[in-house]
């Protein structure tokens, strides 16, 4: 099936993906032959439990870690390792604090290679970009939390990569501070034409973002399911249909 | 409107002339009051100390007035006696203290990141840590005489430690998930050490020098006492046995002064150095 959609960048392939830790001696399960596939642009969202392998999944997509069995392949050629096209936004902002906020952002390009001229020209853009224009020469501790995870976002675009994974980026943020940000994450995601994934504990953030939902099963033996999210975007966090799906994703974990 | 465009117009609207000069007069007050409350019970102590000495309520004989010890300060200084002796003291803990430096940081930038040698190495540097180079002095002059070899090698000894186990630690204390960080991007082993590693080891390597620089001065004076015939720490002595007490506590002031000044340029580097973070005294 090679039609012109594949040929398009950012898509990830997951074939048969089993992951085990070894704590005390026991071997512990987290991931069973996980099958999936990414479509480029999208952005999917994986919720689960707490111990249903969501963050274990998102670092193996990442590079971090390898998987027991199984593969993931990026635009069909498997991975083996961190790579050029990834970038990832963690739950903590993980900024050098000895560098600014313009230095930090360029980071990442500059490591990739990029001429330190061109990288923080193009970091002057993303720093517009998630609206901290004016604190491009202030250093990390003289930012708030959610400043400081939009220098996080800014750093991983500036890479401009084909696929963006985030793990809980808004986790460690206030209520109203996370609902901009989801805001601001969508208009970015959507001007970027990068594919997401998002693993997420926030049910709302999950059908707020995502094209599609995967609900990973805290029992084992039993399947990943894939809830679509059919909503035109902006969503209204209000409407019938949003609530529906918060309340048919509680219902997934058991809850009402 | 910004805040400096507020600023601006405070500044437009205030009258010309006579308002200055009452600020220029609360400012001097201000700076006063700060310079008292940080220094004025310093400056209490040295009038204490001159009133107890000069009136005679401690016996000046072994409490000399601050003007008898100030002008044996300034005969030290100006006739040059002690000059030589600063100098030769200098000379011996500059010498160990660099060498201290030169071996000490990269051993530990080395130690801090290679798990297996440190776990090898850790043992046997508690237990020269623990051993007082004080005691061993005496095995450092059988092994390398009386002479300046032992005297430095003894205050590179005790110097060596504190920086090395700081830096060390400082290594290992740097956020593992920033290096994660750097790794998600591509970083090279030797960019993560460059970009990630050394910078954060840097305000424990900065305690690590403060610390090693106090004691460089401590065992200088110690190795100056056995065996020298010059340095500060040989005028302390000397001086104390011929009886010349002024001369006495001006070597003595002298090497506070020395202390004070070393941790002062060190704190200078390393706010230079460390803008990011806050430093201090």
């Amino acid at each position: 099936m090679r039609d012109v959609e594949s040929l398009r960048k950012g898509e990830i392939a997951l074939r048969d993906l089993s992951k085990s830790f070894q704590i005390g001696g026991r071997s512990l399960r987290v991931l069973r032959n996980v099958n999936l596939d990414i479509r480029s642009g999208e952005c999917l969202a994986i919720v689960g439990a707490s111990g249903s392998g969501k963050t274990t999944l998102l670092r193996i997509l990442a590079g971090l870690e390898a998987a027991d069995a199984g593969k993931v392949l990026i635009d069909n050629e498997p991975i083996t390792g961190v790579g050029n096209e990834r970038a990832v936004i963690f739950q903590e902002p993980r900024l050098l604090p000895w560098q600014t906020v313009l230095e930090n952002v360029a980071f990442g390009l500059e490591v990739r290679g990029g001429h330190a001229c061109h990288a923080k020209e193009r970091a002057r853009h993303y720093i517009s970009l998630v609206g901290l224009g004016d604190f491009a020469d202030a250093y990390p501790k003289q930012l708030s939390g959610g400043m400081a995870q939009r220098v996080g976002i800014a750093r991983a675009l500036t890479v401009q990569p084909e696929i963006l994974l985030l793990d809980e980026p808004f986790g460690a943020l206030d209520a109203m501070t996370k609902l901009t940000m989801q805001e601001e994450l969508e208009r970015i995601w959507r001007d970027e034409n990068v594919t997401m994934v998002l693993v997420t504990h926030d049910l709302e953030e999950a059908v707020y973002l995502a094209d599609r939902v995967l609900v990973l099963p805290k029992n084992k033996d039993s399947n990943a399911k894939i809830i679509e999210i059919d909503l035109a975007r902006p969503r209204d966090r209000s409407e019938v249909g949003f609530v529906q799906y918060r309340k048919d994703l509680l219902r997934e974990f058991g809850l009402h | 409107m910004s805040l400096q465009d507020v600023d601006r117009s405070i500044l437009a609207n205030r009258g010309p002339g006579g308002v200055k000069a009452e600020e220029y007069l609360q400012r001097a007050s201000v700076r006063l009051r700060h310079w008292l409350s940080r220094y004025g019970l310093l400056a209490a102590f040295l009038v204490f100390w001159q009133a107890a000495s000069s009136s005679g309520w401690v016996n000046p004989a072994v409490f000399p007035p601050i003007d008898a010890i100030l002008s044996a300060l300034w005969r030290g200084f100006f006739g040059g006696a002690l000059l030589d002796d600063i100098a030769i003291s200098l000379q011996r803990s500059g010498l160990a203290f660099v060498a201290a430096v030169v071996v000490a940081i990269p051993l530990g930038l080395f130690m801090g990141q290679v798990r297996p040698i440190e776990q090898a190495l850790d043992p046997i540097l508690q237990l020269f840590r623990q051993t007082s180079a004080l005691a061993l002095y005496p095995v450092f002059i059988l092994l390398l005489g009386l002479g300046e070899a032992s005297k430095v090698f003894v205050i590179f000894w005790a110097t060596l430690f504190p920086l090395l186990l700081n830096t060390i630690s400082g290594v290992k204390e740097v956020d593992s998930k920033l290096i994660e960080m750097a790794r998600v991007y591509g970083a090279s082993r030797p960019t993560v050490f460059r970009c990630v590693v050394l910078p954060g080891a840097i305000p424990s390597i900065f305690v690590g020098l403060r610390l090693s620089a106090t004691t460089a001065l401590l065992l200088l004076i110690a190795s100056e006492m056995i065996g020298a015939n010059k340095g500060v720490g040989f005028q302390v002595m000397n001086a104390q046995y011929n009886f010349q007490i002024p001369l006495m506590f001006a070597a003595i002031f002298i090497l506070a002064g020395l202390g004070l000044i070393a941790n002062y340029a060190l704190v200078f580097a390393q706010r230079r150095l460390c803008r990011w973070s806050d430093v201090s005294i």
